[in-house]
C-alpha cells in the first residue's frame, strides 16, 4: 500500500475516531459505544484503542520448567541447527540467582514489545516497525538483514536466520537473510487467541503468564497490573515495555 | 515498396508468431503444449473459478498478493480471498508426495518456468497445505481435499 493511502485511512481513522468519542460522550457516563472486542473482525485494520502486553509472574515460573519456550518453538517451527549461539529463540528462559543469598529464579524473556522500540528507531528499511495496538515486529519483505536492531535491543530479543529453511508454518513466515523475534503470536491475537507460551503456561496449571489488552481497564490483565506490584527489566531506559514482570 | 513489403512481412508474420501462444494458453488446461497447470482442489464460487475471473488472476495475481500482503503484515487486515495461503491451500496439493516448489509440477512453478519468472516468496513461506495446532483450534485448516463432496457437487474443471 502507498504511503499517500495509508495517509488517508489515518486521516479517516482520525475523524471517524473524534465522531465516535463525541457519540460516546453522548449516550451516558461510562457507557462506550466502541467495545474492544477480542477477536477482531478479519477485515478490520488494528488500531491503537487496544495495547497488547504481558504480565509474567516469576514467583509461579517454576526453574527447570520450560513450557513456554516448547510452546513457541512448535508453534512457529524454529528448529535448531546445533548452533545454540545462533539457533533462532523467540522466548528463553534466564536464571538469575542472588551470590549473596543464593536464591535462585527462573523468568522467560522474549520481545518486550516496547512503545519506544529501539529496534524501530535503528531500522534503515522500515522493516522493523511497531503495529498500532504495540505489537512489534518484523516486514521481512523489506528487512535486509543488516542486523542494527539486534544490536540495538537491549534484550536481547532478535535472532538472524543463517540457513535455508523449509516447511514454515503458513501464518509464521520466515526466511534466511532475515532477522525476527517474538511477534505475541500476532496470528493468534488477531484470531482472539492467546499467544502460543501463555496458552502452555496456563494449560499446564502454572499461570505464570497473562496476556491482554493494557488500554481495557477491566481486562484480566490491567486488572492484575494494578492490584500487583510489577517491574519493566531496564525501565531506566524509558522504553515502556509492554512485558511487566513480577518478582523480579 | 520496401516499406510495403515491410507491412507484408510484418502481416505476415504476426500468425506465426501469435498463433501458438494462443493456443498454447488455450489448451494449457489440456497440457497440451503449455505449461502443466495442476487443477485446483475447488471453486471459488458456483460461477466463478478463482477469487477473480481467470483471465485476472492470470494476469494480476501478483497485484492482489502484494496488496494483500502489505495490509496483512502492518495493518493486520487477515481476510482470506486474496491470502497467498489459501493460494496454496487451493492450488497445491497435501499429500506427502506432492510436488514441492522447487519442481515443475508446482502450481506457482510450472507458469514461473514457462514464463521464466523468479520469484521468491517461498524461501519464507509455505509452499504447500501444512495442518498445525493453531490451524485447526481456528478452523482454518478446511483444506479443500477434506471436502470432497463440494468439488464432486459443482464440478472440478478450474485450476
Amino acid at each position: 500500500m502507498s504511503k499517500e493511502s495509508n495517509i488517508d485511512i489515518y486521516r479517516r481513522r482520525f475523524l471517524s475516531g473524534s465522531a465516535a468519542t463525541a457519540a460516546g460522550l453522548a449516550v451516558a457516563p461510562g457507557v462506550l459505544l466502541t467495545e474492544v472486542a477480542q477477536a477482531k473482525p478479519a477485515d478490520a485494520v488494528v488500531t491503537s484503542d487496544v495495547r497488547w502486553g504481558m504480565l509474567i509472574d516469576t514467583n509461579k515460573c517454576n526453574n527447570g520448567c520450560d513450557d513456554c519456550v516448547t510452546a513457541c518453538n512448535e508453534e512457529h517451527n524454529l528448529e535448531g541447527f546445533g548452533r545454540p549461539s545462533t539457533d533462532a529463540q523467540w522466548i528463553r528462559k534466564v536464571t538469575l540467582k542472588d551470590k549473596q543469598t543464593g536464591y535462585v529464579q527462573t523468568l522467560p524473556v522474549l520481545c518486550q514489545h516496547c512503545e519506544h522500540p529501539p529496534c524501530v528507531d535503528v531500522c534503515p528499511t522500515g522493516a522493523s516497525f511497531k503495529r498500532a495496538d504495540g505489537i512489534v515486529l518484523v516486514d521481512k519483505h523489506i528487512c535486509i538483514g543488516c542486523r542494527y536492531c539486534m544490536m540495538a535491543c537491549p534484550y536481547k530479543a532478535r535472532s538472524f536466520i543463517h540457513e535455508s529453511l523449509q516447511d514454515q508454518m503458513p501464518y509464521s513466515p520466515r526466511g534466511k537473510g532475515t532477522v525476527e523475534s517474538c511477534t505475541f503470536c500476532v496470528h493468534r491475537v488477531d484470531a482472539g487467541m492467546t499467544p502460543a507460551c501463555v496458552e502452555a503456561c496456563t494449560a499446564e496449571n502454572h499461570n505464570a503468564m497473562t496476556f491482554g489488552d493494557m488500554n481495557d481497564p477491566d481486562s484480566e490483565l490491567s486488572l492484575q497490573l494494578k492490584q500487583h506490584n510489577s517491574r519493566q527489566i531496564r525501565a531506566d531506559l524509558g522504553l515502556n515495555t509492554g512485558v511487566h514482570y513480577r518478582g523480579i | 515498396m520496401i516499406k510495403y513489403s515491410l507491412i507484408i512481412l510484418i502481416f505476415g508474420l504476426l500468425p506465426g508468431v501469435y498463433t501458438p501462444a494462443m493456443a498454447a494458453d488455450a489448451s494449457a488446461e489440456e497440457n497440451a503444449s503449455g505449461p502443466f497447470i495442476p487443477k485446483a482442489q475447488r471453486r471459488y464460487s458456483a460461477t466463478q473459478d478463482c477469487v477473480e475471473p481467470t483471465d485476472e488472476m492470470r494476469s494480476n495475481h501478483m497485484k492482489y498478493i502484494l496488496d494483500q500482503r502489505d495490509a496483512t503484515v502492518h495493518e493486520g487486515v487477515r481476510t482470506r480471498q486474496y491470502s497467498l495461503v489459501e493460494c496454496i491451500n487451493c492450488h497445491v496439493s497435501d499429500a506427502a508426495d506432492a510436488p514441492r516448489v522447487d519442481s515443475e509440477k508446482h502450481f506457482c512453478n510450472s507458469c514461473h518456468t514457462y514464463t521464466g519468472v523468479s520469484i521468491d516468496c517461498f524461501q519464507c513461506h509455505a509452499d504447500r497445505p501444512v495442518k498445525s495446532r493453531f490451524l485447526s483450534l481456528t478452523g482454518s485448516d478446511s483444506h479443500p481435499a477434506r471436502q470432497p463432496q463440494e468439488l464432486a457437487n459443482e464440478g472440478a474443471g478450474n485450476e
